[in-house]
């Protein structure tokens, strides 16, 4: 099929898709006339029932707990199946190309301000990702969202410096063991629960007194932590992952 | 305009299908997928929105305050962690078709048998 043939039928066939889909959408109750009731009882009791003021985390880790088990896996096995996709293949190793090593290579140095922005950033955006973890039952934040600034801390390391560096440190069997505990510590969360004969994933930690603090909402904290840490290291890996292809060298062609 | 939400959802999903198909690059096509998928943030966040709703955060508003559903919320982020998870696959794949075949361009792949 050749590129025109293919956008015409493409065409046609979008028109109908996009016309059945606005008839399917137009039956919807306009914009802004939420019909509820699901969130408007949530919103409800929510914090007397939990202690956590973030109504979002509280869904997340409490009311559909159940499901964020799964989200949670989904990306422990995208990390898992992108380690396998990336493995080496016949004739790869890493290593350092002759062309890298000769004497009279040119190699471009980070700049200092690179290298001083990186570094002087690393921590306070740890810091920051550490915060939003540890804040889930207070304000818009929680696991997924700090696990990804706290990597971004990484990458920063990264940035200022030799990769080569970075991966001589193997912050990748630690991701992968911290990963492991993320993943492990939310199912184990939910287990204890069952082993106190109440339903997986039950709040069965002291909800604190004051509604929002970090020492309030149970298990809705712990289980944020857990996440945080799962995510945190699944993103390294994967950047990780994708920056060791940088490294290989190619063998004879097969 | 109570269904305009609903009419930028299709067009997001529509121009993304569009770049898919017609992409030369696998890269490119990536990234249309991220697009059509970015439609159901709209969408999901345009079906819990309720008018002069605050957000589904009751640390310094009162209790009973009229917000906005928290469920849809939740799921838009469900939604965002499963996109990285997906693109992160994806490009896994990009990096392993360009090695073995030596282009990216999904005419020429379809055209060469491994």
């Amino acid at each position: 099929m050749t590129p025109p043939v293919r956008r015409w039928v493409f065409l046609v066939g979008a028109a109908g898709l996009a016309a059945f889909y606005l008839f399917g959408l137009s039956g919807l109750p306009g914009f802004g006339h939420y019909p509820g009731p699901y969130g408007f009882i949530l919103n409800r009791v929510a914090v007397p029932q939990t202690n956590a003021t973030g109504v979002v985390s509280a869904v997340n880790f409490e009311y559909r707990g159940f499901d964020t088990v799964g989200e949670e896996f989904i990306l422990f096995a995208a990390v898992a199946g992108m380690a396998v996709v990336l493995r080496h293949l016949r004739g790869e190793h890493e290593g350092r190309q002759p062309l890298d090593e000769a004497s009279d290579r040119d190699l471009p140095p980070t700049s200092d301000a690179a290298r001083m922005v990186a570094l002087l950033f690393t921590g306070p955006i740890v810091l920051i990702g550490w915060w939003l973890v540890s804040h889930a039952q207070a304000s818009p934040s929680g696991g997924f969202q700090g696990g990804v600034v706290i990597a971004t801390g990484f990458v920063l390391l990264y940035l200022s410096g030799e990769f080569r560096v970075f991966h001589r440190l193997g912050p990748a069997d630690v991701a992968a063991a911290v990963e492991a505990v993320g993943a492990g510590g939310f199912v184990g969360t939910g287990l204890a629960a069952v082993a106190m004969n109440l339903p997986y994933l039950k709040n069965f930690l002291p909800l604190g007194t004051v509604p929002g603090a970090v020492s309030s909402s149970g298990t809705i904290a712990l289980i944020s932590f857990f996440v945080g840490l799962e995510v945190a290291a699944a993103f390294i890996l994967v950047v990780g992952e994708l920056l060791k292809q940088t490294l290989l060298v190619r063998g004879k062609k097969r | 305009m109570q269904i305009f939400p609903f009419i930028v959802v299709v067009w997001i999903v529509g121009i993304g299908l569009y770049g898919m198909v017609t992409s030369r690059h696998l890269v490119h096509q990536i990234i249309c997928l991220i697009v059509v998928q970015s439609s159901t943030y709209v969408l999901l966040l345009g079906v819990g929105y309720v008018t002069g709703g605050a957000a589904p955060y009751f640390f310094d508003i009162p209790l009973h305050t009229r917000a906005v559903d928290p469920v849809v919320q939740a799921l838009a982020l469900t939604d965002v962690v499963v996109e990285a998870a997906v693109t992160a696959l994806l490009l896994s794949f990009a990096i392993q078709a360009h090695k073995r075949f030596g282009t990216l361009d999904p005419q020429e792949l379809a055209s060469l048998r491994g």
